[in-house]
């Protein structure tokens, strides 16, 4: 569980997130959706702490990120907007080095490597080097870095930027089976379909506020519109009003 | 202390697979240095033994009327070729290099010779060229030294004591030893050993930073449950052993290229064997990890790859300032001199090349002050690290 207590950050005179409070419950998958520069890379940064709130906390499974971090990240996935890979090393290397500095034996990153790899389909690449690797290889070698300690808990940020079709499709479905399997799961996308696709619960953010916080059936009752698309942009039109 | 050999290990892994990091760090950086030393002392010392040990070469025209000269000069060791070359002839041939030095006897010489007149020759000569330049003033020497002893002859002949002509006895006493004069090429060595020291480090300090945020791995690895602290230690060690590899090879080919170089010339100990070597190593180790921190605390502010290749071109610069300063001011070994890193390493060095001992407090000193700004330069870096700012 991943929980968001009214965190505020600035940066000089832009304020990036206002009094952000929302829960990703285990078991589900809950999209952050909102335009570019809304405030959703920022809010997930505080939330696994390469930033620091001005006030707020951010928790994980009860670990305040403050002032537990290394228990909270243990029990935290991370796939940020950028994800690169070392080059130089091997698909299997990148993800080993994660595992070694989550403090996992060799033994246990070996097994791991071979789990993840049959999950997300890397036995063709998991031993070449990442030198040259096409979006979709690097984005599975990315997430299984991510998952590599098998955390409860998992945040991605705009993990389909530059995925082609298969490969999101093959994402969702990774990210279902996740869910399936009890863990909380909290993603970020400016892509409307995408949310609507896989998300049990939708947390909409405009200017640094949340608009809504709802079940995407939820939001379409409350606005009344018939699609989900409408529903949307009433709650960012009025935002916008709001302002 | 697990997480700390974990990024080290990667780090050195991963950069061992660069080619271009092998290529600076274990064959340019170290490999450079001691064949350019090698090559420009070599030649130093041809140039100066070449001019000495050779005869001297002198064209001739109109040798023939002053028989008595050419005799004196055949007997001092000259090789003469005897020719007929007006002035002008003469002029164009040294100004084209066809021919080194010229000596013209002119028309008037037999007759003015005979009446006791002073007897023009002419040395046609090219003082802008360092080895003519030295040919014509052998020539000149051994001239005046004929004209002294026809001038000692007339003298006797009118019954005159020669000693008369010679009001004043000047006698040279030069107190240049060959160690002075090997300062400004020691100072050069030293700067290659810890130029090489460098460069062994230089891209590794700034792939794991700079490049590490350009190829956005950073903020996956800043979520980790590792303090930044051992992540930047971690980083910073892995430099830190490339440096010593580097500086390893450095040496290794600073003994080779020496064992050709006739050394003692020099002033230096004749040899730089493995003993020598080893001393070095022990004086620029901790330079290393000063370096190591250095190059990464300044990779760590720049925003891209590039930024952080031409900010560290500067930091590989910075050790020649004291070594220049030294040179500038004949710095002698001083305790307080110690407390300057570079400056110490220089100093160091050069007494154990020239096989004088060190004291124990120089190296205790300059040791401990390179220790402690390393230390410091990585609380700084791992400092910026905690910042969100690293984030980019």
């Amino acid at each position: 569980m991943i929980e968001a207590e009214r965190l505020n950050k600035r940066f000089g005179a832009v304020h990036a997130a206002r009094d952000i409070s929302f829960v990703a419950h285990d078991g589900e998958i809950t999209g952050l959706l909102g335009a570019n520069g809304a405030g959703k890379s920022t809010a997930l940064r505080m939330l696994y702490g390469v930033l620091t709130p001005d006030s707020g906390r951010a928790i994980v499974d009860g670990h305040d990120i403050a002032g537990e971090t290394s228990l909270a990240r243990a029990h935290l996935g991370v796939l940020p907007h950028a994800s690169g890979l070392y080059a130089n090393l091997t698909a299997r290397e990148n993800i080993a080095y994660f595992g070694a500095l989550q403090g996992l034996g060799r033994e246990r990153i070996e097994a791991r490597c071979e789990e993840l790899s049959a999950l997300l389909e890397m036995h063709e690449f998991l031993d070449r080097r990442a030198k040259g690797f096409s979006q979709g290889q690097r984005i599975k070698v990315a997430l299984a870095r991510a998952l590599v300690h098998d955390p409860r808990n998992l945040i991605l940020d705009e993990p389909t930027n530059g995925l082609d079709v298969m490969a999101i499709r093959n994402l969702r479905e990774m990210l279902a089976g996740l869910r399936d399997a009890g863990r909380c799961i909290l993603f970020s996308s400016h892509v409307m379909q995408e949310v609507a696709a896989l998300c049990d619960r939708v947390v909409v953010i405009g200017a640094g506020r949340v608009l809504a916080d709802a079940t995407p059936g939820e939001i379409r009752e409350r606005t009344g519109a018939a699609s989900l698309e409408s529903a949307f942009l009433q709650v960012l039109g009025s935002a916008e009003g709001v302002g | 202390m697990g997480a700390l050999l974990t990024v080290f290990r990667k780090e050195f892994l991963e950069n061992l697979r660069d080619r271009r990091t092998l290529f600076s760090a274990l064959l340019f950086g170290p490999l450079f240095g001691p064949l350019l030393f090698g090559a420009m002392v070599t030649r130093m010392l041809d140039q100066n033994s070449f001019a000495a040990d050779q005869s001297l070469q002198l064209t001739v025209s109109g040798g023939e009327r002053a028989p008595g000269l050419a005799q004196f000069l055949r007997s001092h060791g000259v090789k003469l070729r005897l020719t007929n070359l007006s002035e002008e002839a003469a002029r164009a041939a040294v100004t084209q290099g066809r021919e080194d030095v010229v000596l013209i006897v002119p028309a008037e010489y037999p007759e003015r010779f005979a009446a006791g007149r002073p007897a023009p020759v002419l040395l046609v000569a090219d003082s802008s060229d360092t080895q003519n330049r030295k040919s014509a003033e052998r020539a000149r020497a051994i001239l005046a030294s004929y004209g002294g002893g026809i001038a000692q002859q007339r003298l006797q002949l009118r019954g005159l004591d020669p000693l008369l002509t010679v009001p004043v006895a000047v006698n040279d006493v030069d107190v240049a030893t060959p160690t002075g004069r090997a300062v400004a090429i020691l100072g050069f060595m030293t700067y290659f050993v810890l130029f090489a020291l460098l460069m062994g480090g230089l891209y590794l300090a700034i792939d794991s930073t700079a490049g590490e945020r350009e190829r956005g791995s950073l903020e996956a690895l800043l979520s980790l449950p590792v303090p930044r602290t051992t992540l930047v230690g971690g980083k910073i060690l892995a430099t830190c052993a490339y440096m010593g590899l580097s500086l390893g090879v450095t040496l290794a080919a600073f003994v080779v290229v020496f064992h050709f170089v006739p050394l003692e010339r020099l002033g230096m100990s004749a040899n730089l064997g493995v003993g020598t070597a080893l001393s070095l190593f022990a004086i620029c180790l901790p330079f290393v990890p000063l370096g190591a921190a250095l190059m990464t605390f300044v990779a760590s502010f720049t925003r891209s790859y590039r930024e952080a290749q031409t900010y560290l071109t500067i930091v590989l610069l910075v050790p020649t300032l004291p070594i220049a300063f030294a040179s500038i001011y004949s710095l002698k070994t001083r305790s307080s001199l110690m407390l300057v890193p570079s400056l110490s390493q220089h100093l160091l060095m050069t007494s154990v090349l020239r096989a004088e001992p060190i004291g124990a407090l120089d190296l205790g000193v300059a040791t401990f002050s390179c220790l402690v700004l390393a230390a410091l330069l990585i609380a700084l870096t791992a400092r910026h690290w905690r910042r969100e700012t690293m984030l980019g």
